[in-house]
C-alpha cells in the first residue's frame, strides 16, 4: 500500500451550528477512481467544497501529496493540482471552445507571467490533447454559450484535465445527458484514470456502475460504507437511509 | 478584413487629430486638447470597465490626485524664493508643509503624478478585491470615495485651496503657460500621451492578462478554480486605470489652469463613466470619440443653454443604455445587420422571382 494522494482526515464543517460535515475521512490513491453518493444534503458537495478551499472546516485536516491544504486559499490549492467541475457547468459562454481550454491549460498562472502575447507550444499540444479526448475538436472554434448541454458538461471535464491537475473532482459530471453521452462520458473517466486521480459525485446508478469502480456512500455529512457497488447495493443499512429519505420526503 | 476597417478608423481618427492646429481655431483647439486629456482617463475606464467589468464611479479621485501633485507644483514654481502660496498665508500658515515642498522639483511632480493615484488605485482595489467585494457594491463604494475625497479637499482649506482649489499657475518647467505657442506644443504632448496610452491599452488587452481579465468578469469563479487569483489581474487592472487617470488630470490642469473640489467630485466621476458609455466600454477607439462627443457637446449645450446640460445628460445616457449599449462603437455591428437583413429580404424577393415568372409562362 503506498501513500494516499489525498487524505481527508476527521473533517468537520458547520453552517450556523449544523454540521455539514461530521468528522467526515476519506482516502484516495493515485491514478484511482472513486464514487460519492449518499443522499441529498449528505454533504458531498461540501466535502469537494473543502478540499478544494471554498470552504474552511472548523476541525480537521485535508492532506495532499503530503502537504497540509486545509486552510490555503483556492487557487493555491488549484495550483498544487487539484481541479473541479461544477455540477452546473462553469464554463465561459463568450469564448470560444478552444479559448476556455487555453484558458485553463496555461502554465503559468500568477499575474506577473501574464503579460506576454500568444501561447506557447506546450499549452497548444494540451489543448489539442484535450480537444481530441473529450471529442469537441469540431466545435473548437465554436462559442462555448453555444454548446449543447452535454458538449458542455465535456468541455468542463476538458478544462479540469487541461490544468493538468492529479486529482480531479467532478460533481455530478453525467447529469442531464442522454443514454449515450452518459456512456461515453463513464468511458472518458475511465481513460483519465490512467493518468489522474478522480473523485465523482453522481446519483445515477447506471453511470456509477459503468464507472466500475470502489463506491463511498455518505449520510448525514459522515462516511456512512465503502465498497464495490455490488456490495453497497445489498446492503440494508444503505438502503434504510435512502428509503428513509423517500419516507421523509413523502411526509413533507 | 474587421479589423483593417477598425484599424483605417484608428489612422483617419489620428489624422484629423494631428492636422486639427491647422484648421481649428486657438480656441476649439484648446478645448480639443483638454477633452484628449480627458480620454486618456477614458482609456483607463474602458479597461477596467470594459474589459474587467468593475465599474468605478469614483475615477475622479485618481484624476483629482494627479491633478492637484501638479498643480502643487505649478503653485510652487510661481512664487518667488521663500514665498507661500497666497491661500496658506489667508488661512495663516508660516511655512510650507514638507508634503507640499517635495513637489517643487519637477521630476518630483511628474513621478508623482504617475505614482500616487497608481498606488492609491491599487490599494484600494487590493484591499477591495481580496475581500471579494464586487459589482454594485463596489462602485457604491467608490462614489463614496469620491465625495468623501472631495469633501476632505474643501475642508482642508490651508493646504488645498479649499472650495476654490489651486488656480493662478503662470509657467510650467519655464515656459509661460498663456503663450499660443506653448497652447499649440500642449496639444502636440497630449495628443502623444494619448496615443502612448492607446498603444498601452490595445497591448494591454492583447496580453493574455487581458484574456484573464475578460474571463473574470465573465466568470470569476469559474477562473479563480483554475489557479488563477482574480483580485491580483483585478488590482493590476484597476492600479492601471487610476494611473490613466492621473496623467489625465495633470493633462488637464495644464490646459485649464485650474483645479477644484467640484472638478473631483461625485458628478465628474459619473460623467467620465458616461462619456466611456457613449462611446462604447470595449471599444477604445469608441471611448476616446464618445469622450470627444459628449465634452463638445456639453460645452455646446452648456454655453446655449446652461440648465439643459444635465438634462441633456441624463437623456443620452438613458438613450446609449436602451438603444446601443455597446455605444458608438456599436454602430458599425448595427449597420451590417442592417445591411444584411435588407440583403437578405432583397435576396427572398429575387428568389421568389423566377417562380413567379415560370408560373407567368405557363
Amino acid at each position: 500500500m503506498g501513500t494516499p494522494l489525498l487524505s481527508v482526515e476527521n473533517v468537520t464543517v458547520s453552517f450556523n451550528g449544523f454540521n455539514a460535515l461530521d468528522g467526515m475521512s476519506l482516502h484516495l490513491m493515485p491514478t484511482s477512481i472513486r464514487v460519492l453518493i449518499g443522499p441529498n444534503g449528505a454533504g458531498k458537495s461540501t466535502l469537494l467544497d473543502t478540499i478544494i478551499g471554498h470552504v474552511r472546516p472548523s476541525a480537521g485536516r485535508v492532506v495532499f501529496k503530503g502537504h497540509e491544504i486545509t486552510r490555503m486559499d483556492e487557487y493555491k490549492i488549484v495550483r498544487r493540482g487539484i481541479c473541479r467541475k461544477f455540477q452546473a457547468p462553469g464554463i465561459l459562454d463568450n469564448l470560444t471552445v478552444a479559448e476556455n481550454l487555453n484558458l485553463a491549460a496555461r502554465r503559468h498562472r500568477e499575474c506577473w507571467r501574464s503579460f506576454s502575447v500568444g501561447l506557447n507550444k506546450e499549452v497548444r499540444a494540451q489543448v489539442e490533447r484535450v480537444l481530441t479526448l473529450v471529442g469537441l475538436n469540431d466545435r473548437k472554434h465554436a462559442l462555448a454559450g453555444q454548446l449543447s448541454h452535454g458538449q458542455k458538461q465535456w468541455l468542463e471535464i476538458g478544462m479540469v484535465v487541461a490544468s493538468d491537475a492529479e486529482l480531479l473532482l467532478l460533481d455530478e459530471p453525467a447529469a442531464g445527458m442522454s443514454h449515450d453521452e452518459s456512456a461515453q462520458t463513464a468511458a472518458l473517466i475511465r481513460e483519465l484514470a490512467k493518468q489522474h486521480s478522480l473523485l465523482v459525485i453522481d446519483h445515477d446508478m447506471a453511470f456509477v456502475d459503468q464507472l466500475d469502480a470502489p463506491v463511498s456512500v455518505m449520510h448525514m455529512g459522515r462516511m456512512l460504507r465503502e465498497g464495490t457497488l455490488e456490495e453497497i447495493r445489498n446492503d440494508p443499512q444503505i438502503a434504510a437511509v435512502y428509503l428513509g429519505r423517500v419516507k421523509e420526503v413523502s411526509v413533507a | 478584413m474587421k479589423k483593417w476597417s477598425a484599424l483605417s478608423l484608428d489612422i483617419v481618427l489620428l489624422a484629423a487629430l494631428a492636422l486639427a492646429p491647422l484648421y481649428l481655431s486657438a480656441y476649439h483647439l484648446s478645448l480639443l486638447g483638454r477633452f484628449l486629456a480627458l480620454a486618456v482617463l477614458s482609456l483607463g475606464i474602458s479597461v477596467i470597465w470594459g474589459w474587467g467589468g468593475i465599474l468605478s464611479l469614483g475615477q475622479g479621485v485618481f484624476w483629482g490626485l494627479g491633478a492637484y501633485v501638479l498643480a502643487m507644483h505649478l503653485k510652487l514654481t510661481g512664487l518667488a524664493p521663500g514665498d507661500l502660496p497666497d491661500f496658506m498665508m489667508w488661512s495663516g500658515l508660516d511655512h510650507l508643509p514638507a508634503w507640499w515642498k517635495i513637489f517643487e522639483h519637477p521630476a518630483v511632480a511628474i513621478a508623482g503624478v504617475v505614482v500616487i493615484p497608481t498606488i492609491a488605485g491599487g490599494l484600494l482595489a487590493w484591499l477591495v478585491f481580496n475581500r471579494r467585494v464586487s459589482g454594485v457594491y463596489f462602485s457604491l463604494l467608490t462614489q463614496a470615495l469620491a465625495l468623501a475625497f472631495s469633501t476632505l479637499l474643501i475642508s482642508q482649506q490651508a493646504y488645498t485651496g479649499g472650495f476654490n482649489g489651486l488656480t493662478d499657475f503662470s509657467t510650467i518647467l519655464g515656459h509661460p503657460m498663456i503663450d499660443p505657442g506653448f497652447q499649440r506644443n500642449i496639444y502636440w504632448i497630449t495628443l502623444g500621451v494619448l496615443v502612448l496610452a492607446s498603444i498601452a491599452c490595445r497591448w494591454l488587452t492583447h496580453t493574455a492578462f487581458g484574456r484573464v481579465l475578460v474571463a473574470i468578469r465573465d466568470g470569476e469563479s469559474r477562473v479563480r478554480f483554475l489557479g488563477y487569483h482574480p483580485a491580483a489581474y483585478k488590482t493590476i487592472a484597476f492600479a492601471f486605470g487610476a494611473m490613466l487617470a492621473g496623467i489625465s488630470g495633470a493633462l488637464y490642469v495644464v490646459h485649464v489652469g485650474v483645479i477644484s473640489p467640484a472638478m473631483v467630485g461625485v458628478i465628474p466621476s459619473i460623467e467620465m463613466v458616461i462619456a466611456v458609455a457613449v462611446g462604447g466600454r470595449s471599444s477604445l477607439t469608441g471611448v476616446v470619440l464618445g469622450t470627444l462627443l459628449v465634452n463638445f457637446g456639453k460645452d455646446w449645450i452648456s454655453s446655449a443653454m446652461p440648465e439643459m446640460w444635465q438634462l441633456a445628460m441624463g437623456a443620452l445616457f438613458i438613450l446609449v443604455v436602451t438603444a446601443l449599449p455597446q455605444g458608438l462603437a456599436g454602430i458599425p455591428g448595427l449597420v451590417e445587420k442592417l445591411v444584411l437583413w435588407s440583403k437578405g429580404k432583397r435576396e427572398a424577393k429575387m428568389a421568389d422571382q423566377p417562380a413567379i415568372a415560370l408560373v407567368e409562362k405557363d
